[in-house]
């Protein structure tokens, strides 16, 4: 198949490319939840992104918080954002950093003046907001402009099979075109981890994935009360197949297909080293993994899944596919892309990695997931340790 | 192309996985290997349902099961040619 060139996307102020046009309510912390959501209620075309956090985090888990609120504010499918927290000190330094890529931003504080004059105050500049993005319009935009990010999620063998080697197949394809990609999930990687360290395309990306990778590992060994054997694979995992850990994880690892990374990520981190594969340090848990990828700056997500996850994300479009027969035919609603044919060999993985690659492109043209139907907009921050 | 019972990643595999509801004992099976996308036949031993793991040559005790062309464990039980695989017989190398 010949893959298009180009896909009809939003041109944003700092270059990159949108696949949505969304106007988000931006709350700081947890008690701003609200006051967001009233907004989001006034004023049609506007999202709030509610969330738990906020408040008296501190060291890692306080930049983590900065660095995925403001990745969120700067995600090229958000044309413009409101930023609401209690205090204007923390709001400002968000709203500052997103401000750097040109688009409309503005910051308002609760303290000091109370949720209902703050909720008049905002809608209006939400309203302005609302009405200036409707008027952007899709354009014609390089393929190179797409950033995927990928997770998978309620697995079972034909997940290994074939819905997460079609992702593979996929970025196989994509990689040389000049498309971003990333693959996190750094927990469920256990068993491949030396397989995965090789594929770092230098020695510095090889040593990162290393050290990410036994950082975790250590803290798994403190914290755990017994051998690990009798968590991973799960009850769940071993009646469908799945025989150790190791097994588990190159099920996984079919994700990224033949290609290398070229660097490894912090959580919610931008890749700055130009196109081609990150591995970005995630939970495996979906709703935290693609929120932090989303927060890192990609515009569209492939969410292979065996029993049927039916996560989706506020920003970033999540498709979702499947090669488990039964979860095709009894969850049709959530299952974007149905690659179930594998198994019964009336497909092969190219022909499903080039179904997959339309779909992705539909999508990014601004076709509705399964999951954006259904509104599903998991936001979950993710949290290092316990606040002050 | 219809009729695969088994389907073998890669070609270094000593396993298959079973794609049909199960398998019987003595049963031909039809095995597909997707990485050359070459066909293989062999016959079952055991019962074994969707999804679960079968021999495709003799295994014995320390012997190292390749699914994907890597290491997914060790033989803890010594396993014939078309038997079942899973944990009664094999064991991670993690913990």
């Amino acid at each position: 198949m010949e893959i298009p060139k180009t896909f009809l996307g939003y041109k944003r102020e700092d270059g990159r490319t949108g696949t949505r046009n969304h106007v988000i309510i931006l709350p700081v912390d947890d008690i701003s939840n609200a006051c967001a959501e009233a907004v989001a209620n006034n004023i049609k075309g506007t999202i709030a992104l509610p969330h738990s956090y906020g408040r008296l985090q501190f060291g890692a888990d306080l930049e983590l918080h900065f660095r995925t609120m403001i990745g969120t504010g700067k995600n090229p499918n958000v044309a413009a954002v409101i930023v609401i927290g209690i205090e204007p000190k923390w709001t400002k330094r968000i709203v500052d950093a997103i401000a750097t890529t040109g688009k409309p931003v503005e910051g308002f504080s609760i303290e000091g003046v109370g949720d209902i004059d703050t909720i008049a105050r905002v809608s209006k500049k939400a309203q302005e907001f609302s009405i200036w993005a409707s008027e952007k319009q899709r354009e014609e935009r390089p393929i190179s402009d797409l950033w995927i990010s990928v997770k998978c999620g309620e697995s079972d063998t034909t997940s290994g099979l074939a819905s997460n080697p079609t992702v593979g197949n996929l970025m196989d394809k994509l990689e040389p075109l000049g498309v971003h990609l990333c693959f996190g999930e750094t927990s469920e990687l256990t068993g491949a981890e030396t397989v995965c360290e090789k594929r770092g395309k230098t020695p510095e990306a090889q040593e990162k994935f290393r050290k990410t990778w036994s950082s975790y590992n250590d803290f798994i060994l403190k914290e755990a009360t017994d051998d690990l054997s009798e968590s991973q694979p799960t009850a769940g995992n071993i009646a469908g197949g799945l025989t150790t850990i190791e097994e588990k994880a190159f099920g996984n690892f079919q994700k990224i297909g033949g290609c290398k990374f070229i660097d490894v990520l912090e959580p919610a981190e931008e890749p700055t080293k130009g196109p081609g594969l990150y591995f970005m340090d995630t939970s495996s848990a979906a709703a935290e993994c693609v929120t932090l990828q989303a927060a890192g700056g990609f515009n569209l997500h492939l969410f292979p899944t065996g029993q049927g996850n039916i996560i989706g994300n506020p920003i970033e479009p999540v498709v979702k596919l499947t090669a488990n027969p039964l979860t095709a035919r009894t969850m049709s609603e959530h299952i974007d892309v149905d690659v179930s044919k594998i198994l019964s060999r009336e497909m092969n993985l190219d022909e499903a990695g080039d179904e997959l690659i339309k779909s992705t492109i539909r999508v990014a043209n601004g076709r509705l997931t399964c999951a954006e139907a259904l509104g599903h907009r998991e936001f979950v921050m993710t949290k290092l340790y316990r606040s002050a | 192309m219809a009729g695969t019972d088994i389907i073998i990643h890669d070609e270094k595999d000593n396993v298959g996985v079973v794609v049909i509801e199960k398998i019987t004992p003595k049963q031909d099976c039809d095995c597909w290997i997707m990485e050359n996308d070459k066909s293989v036949k062999i016959q079952s031993m055991d019962e074994i349902p969707l999804g679960h793991k079968i021999a495709m040559t003799d295994l014995n005790e320390g012997d190292t099961i390749l699914k994907y062309g890597h290491d997914i464990g060790k033989v803890v039980k010594s396993i014939k040619k078309g038997e079942h695989v899973h944990v009664h017989n094999v064991k991670t190398k993690k913990w």
